[in-house]
């Protein structure tokens, strides 16, 4: 389980990526976000957004049109 | 610039103000100051218009044979004479408005918004400024004036540099 979830569903971009950096900032390092969206664009982004700023991303899944990311917050 | 702590930089020169061109420079900026880049966006010509207290984005048509809209199943263009129709116009803003909101696609003023709240730096054109006749009271807070060399000042440092 993730510390905390953020309702990204129905979001296009770049809005499930600007609102993932927001819950992420106030998160303590080491904490889990999981983000659920249906922008198919994001499963790209969220790969480059993970390298570009080093917030791990250690879960990746898709069920049906939901795509689920779990970032974990970098040090 | 990759400064001391790494961070690196990137700049938009922003000369468009109508709706469909205002989202790239504030798309791509937000989404940069989110991957932690610092981000500065030098509006000048009719992109000054996007720093306006009263945002009032329209788009034309006019002269963009590339502009077809879904309709009806399929994609729809407009022949030039159309944009002489009043009303048309109108038609088309209020057409991608509803269609953006209706795809999740955030809204001009909310982007805005995102990029001042991520410390996006926005400098206005003090020469366009002069020559449209607009003062700092026309424009959003927390912005400042710059001309070609601050700008270049800060292109020099940044590892992007884009015009829109």
């Amino acid at each position: 389980m993730a510390d905390q979830t953020l309702d990204a569903k129905g979001l296009n971009c770049p809005l499930p990526i600007l609102k993932a950096k927001k819950a992420l900032t106030a998160m303590p390092a080491g904490a889990t976000l999981e983000i659920l969206a249906t922008d198919p664009g994001a499963v790209k982004d969220f790969a480059a957004f993970s390298r570009t700023t080093g917030h791990e991303l250690v879960e990746q899944s898709v069920d049906g049109n939901v795509y689920r990311f779990v970032l974990k917050r970098k040090a | 610039m990759t400064d001391s702590s790494g961070t690196k930089s990137m700049s938009i020169i922003v000369t468009k103000g109508s709706l469909d061109w205002a989202y790239p420079p504030f798309i791509l900026s937000t989404t940069a100051a989110a991957m932690g880049l610092n981000v500065t966006l030098f509006f000048t010509f009719y992109g000054l218009s996007l720093l306006l207290k009263d945002l009032d984005l329209k788009m034309t048509p006019l002269g963009n044979p590339a502009m077809k809209m879904p309709m009806m199943g399929g994609h729809m263009g407009m022949p030039n004479f159309a944009s002489m129709i009043p009303g048309v116009d109108a038609g088309a803003t209020v057409m991608m408005q509803n269609m953006m909101k209706k795809k999740g696609v955030a809204s001009i003023p909310e982007l805005r918004a995102l990029a001042l709240e991520s410390e996006v730096r926005m400098i206005a054109c003090q020469m366009t400024m002069d020559l449209f006749e607009y003062t700092l009271d026309d424009m959003i807070p927390g912005i400042e004036l710059g001309g070609a060399a601050t700008y270049i000042e800060v292109a020099t440092q940044s590892e992007i540099n884009l015009f829109i």
